[in-house]
């Protein structure tokens, strides 16, 4: 296909195991925690560089962040990412996914004509899963998620994904969106040659909220319908319990204990 | 004064880390171990362009800074000690003098294919004669016809087995000595020139470390480097450029032994405490940031002085000094800390210790470092 526009929604995420939250306002303590590129937006990365490879296309990577986020695109562009486009704007803080995704899909639409979106499946951060289906219910695309093969075919792509009992595979028209898991490449490194280009500002792109032409009303922690109940660090001293008796009664007391913690 | 780094120098430094850590750090004890050269890796860094880090573009290089090239250099040394003088052999004594003194035929027949890594570079001056007294070797070239004809056995050459391209030091003039020294880009697999002894090193043992032998070695007079007689210029030339990568080195094998001391001294307990509670741990710890610290500074700042083309009053030697004295002190500090745990060779710091002191050795002994520093002085 002549002139695919590829996007690829890439996030930056804390660069460690440790993050630490805090109590008081449900939220990651991001301060001193050095950012990177979240992994499986690393894989979008490459899905698209390896169809931009065999089909020939334009790769635009796009992120929502504070303005380090920058570092994360300049990764990318090292990588072989023709453009991106990054949204930061005081407006735009606190945003949930769903506002997140919100924002993200008006970036697509101002940036133009395109044939696909991919996205990681999930940020190591949130884990939630949910801004790839969300762009695409924005844009009303149809979607695939958890891809770990794509072929592109004359305005359709067939996508694999390998589902805990079965391999699946979806033909979708374009435009579409597609979320991939680590599974589906291995990500190339970026390269020292592109590294000056990378950096000096030519790729780049920066829009706030008025470039989107969306009322500050419309955005950030205000506008975010979700609501953190609780954040908490899970205990890792907690044990095993050893259920004791015999299958029987191991069995029927595993099923009043699963009963108790609401699971069944 | 600006201390902070560029976006360009930050993210060279983050792509040699990633890279470092992925590729290099996995395997870096097993071919130190098996003294196996990093066939593998050194192809896929040099398809991402640290075999010409500071070669402009056009001539298939990265046209990145000298800061930059220290920074990379740290990094990879920092993960394998090994990996990163192969590197930095190749960019500063092997594509760097034929990029500041070859001709612009040289350039396209020579330095594209080091610069983009296709060929990997050597760099050879010692011989076992002429060691830190570069101005006694006995290897020969005497000019017949349109041709040098090479004589003499070149010793402990980085990469000499390896290598497709080397810089050859040989005297077309002994009567002059020094000044009768010519540099030569010599080609592997040209007739008259071998490989000889592989050598079993201390430390850096991935990297191999060959004699080179030259029988009656024809040369294309066109390769001459530079002017003749003026070999020993190209190599001063270089090797400067060659200590601040081997000052980043130091830097990068100090790390790893701060680092390493860090883990195992929040780890490790005796007497019912961390070992790091003990603040006779503390301190060598401290020291060694500070050291690392001072280090780097210095080497950071000579690399600034090469960026601006400005001239050396020394920097070059002391940073190379320090750094590897550094490394040195850095790496006996931490097989202290580790204790019985430091001497055996599971843990990383029993490599830092016998890689350091390679360090202080070559690229010019710190007894010479130390007579250089002291000549800029008293001159
Ligand atoms: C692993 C390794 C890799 C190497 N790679 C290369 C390479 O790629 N290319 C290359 O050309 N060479 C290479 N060398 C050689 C290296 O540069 C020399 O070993 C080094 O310069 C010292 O020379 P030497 O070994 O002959 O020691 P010597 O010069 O014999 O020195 C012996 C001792 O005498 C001291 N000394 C000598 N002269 C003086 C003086 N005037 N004042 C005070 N003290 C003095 C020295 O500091 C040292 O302590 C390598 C060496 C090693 C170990």
């Amino acid at each position: 296909m002549k002139g695919l526009k590829i996007i690829v929604a890439v996030k930056q995420v804390p660069g460690t195991d440790e993050v630490r939250t805090d109590p008081k306002t449900n939220s990651l303590i991001r301060q001193g925690v050095p950012g990177i590129l979240n992994p499986e937006d690393r894989n979008a990365v490459e899905a698209a560089l390896c169809l931009k490879e065999k089909h020939g296309a334009a790769v635009t990577a796009l992120t929502m962040g504070p303005p380090e986020a920058g570092d994360v695109l300049e990764e990318v562009f090292a990588m072989g990412v023709d453009k991106g486009i990054l949204l930061t704007d005081m407006a735009f803080a606190g945003s949930d996914t769903l506002i997140t995704a919100f924002i993200l899909s008006r970036a697509i639409i101002k940036s133009g004509r395109f044939d696909l979106i991919l996205c990681g499946r999930h940020a190591i951060d949130g884990e939630t899963a949910q801004v790839g289906p969300q762009i695409a219910g924005f844009m009303d695309l149809p979607q695939v998620t958890y891809a770990e093969e794509i072929v592109l075919e004359k305005g359709f792509i067939t996508v694999r994904r390998d589902l805990e009992d079965c391999q699946e595979w979806v033909k979708v028209k374009l435009p579409a969106v597609v979320t991939v898991t680590s599974r589906i490449n291995r990500p190339r490194y970026p390269s020292l040659y592109n590294v000056q280009t990378a950096c000096d500002g030519s790729l780049l792109t920066t829009w706030g909220a008025e470039d989107l032409k969306v009322p500050a009303s419309m955005l950030g922690l205000d506008a975010s319908p979700t609501v953190i109940k609780k954040i908490f660090e899970p205990d890792h001293k907690k044990r095993g319990e050893i259920i004791p008796g015999d299958e029987k009664e191991m069995a029927a007391s595993l099923i009043e204990k699963l009963k108790g913690v609401n699971v069944i | 004064m600006d201390f902070d780094f560029t976006k360009q120098q930050k993210l060279a430094r983050k792509i040699a880390r990633n890279f470092a850590e992925k590729e290099l750090e996995p395997f870096a004890q097993e071919r130190d171990e098996k003294a196996e050269f990093p066939v593998e890796a050194v192809k896929k860094i040099a398809e991402l362009g640290f075999m010409g880090i500071t070669i402009p573009k056009e001539y298939g290089g990265c046209g990145l800074d000298t800061v930059t090239y220290v920074l990379i250099v740290e990094e990879l040394a920092r993960y394998c000690a090994s990996t990163a003088i192969i590197v930095a052999v190749h960019n500063s004594v092997a594509a760097y003098p034929v990029y500041l003194l070859g001709t612009e035929a040289q350039k396209k027949k020579y330095l594209f294919d080091l610069a983009s890594g296709k060929k990997l570079g050597a760099f050879a001056l010692t011989e076992a004669n002429a060691g830190s007294d570069p101005a006694s070797i006995r290897t020969t070239a005497e000019l017949k016809g349109e041709n040098h004809v090479l004589n003499g056995v070149k010793t402990f050459i980085t990469s000499g087995g390896t290598s497709d391209i080397v810089i050859v030091m040989a005297s077309t003039d002994r009567s002059k000595r020094g000044r009768g020294i010519t540099a030569f880009i010599v080609e592997k697999g040209i007739k008259g020139f071998t490989v000889g002894k592989k050598e079993n090193k201390i430390g850096i043992r991935a990297s191999d470390t060959c004699e080179l032998i030259f029988e009656n070695c024809v040369v294309p007079s066109e390769n001459i480097l530079g002017k003749p007689g003026g070999g020993l210029f190209a190599a001063l030339k270089a090797l400067s450029y060659g200590r601040i990568g081997v000052a980043a080195q130091a830097l990068g094998v100090a790390r790893c032994a701060m680092e390493e001391c860090i883990k195992y001294s929040r780890e490790r307990k005796q007497f019912g405490k961390q070992i790091s509670d003990f603040q006779a741990i503390q301190w060598m710890i401290a020291d060694m940031a500070t050291e690392i610290e001072a280090a780097r500074l210095l080497t950071l700042k000579a690399a600034g002085i090469k960026d601006e083309d400005r001239p050396f009053s020394a920097e070059d030697s002391m940073a190379k000094l320090y750094a590897s004295e550094v490394a040195m002190r850095a790496a006996t500090k931490a097989v202290q800390i580790h204790g019985g745990y430091g001497c055996m060779k599971d843990y990383k710091v029993e490599r830092c210790f016998r890689d350091a002191k390679v360090i202080e050795i070559y690229e010019g002994t710190s007894e010479i470092q130390r007579l250089i520093i002291a000549r800029s002085l008293l001159k």
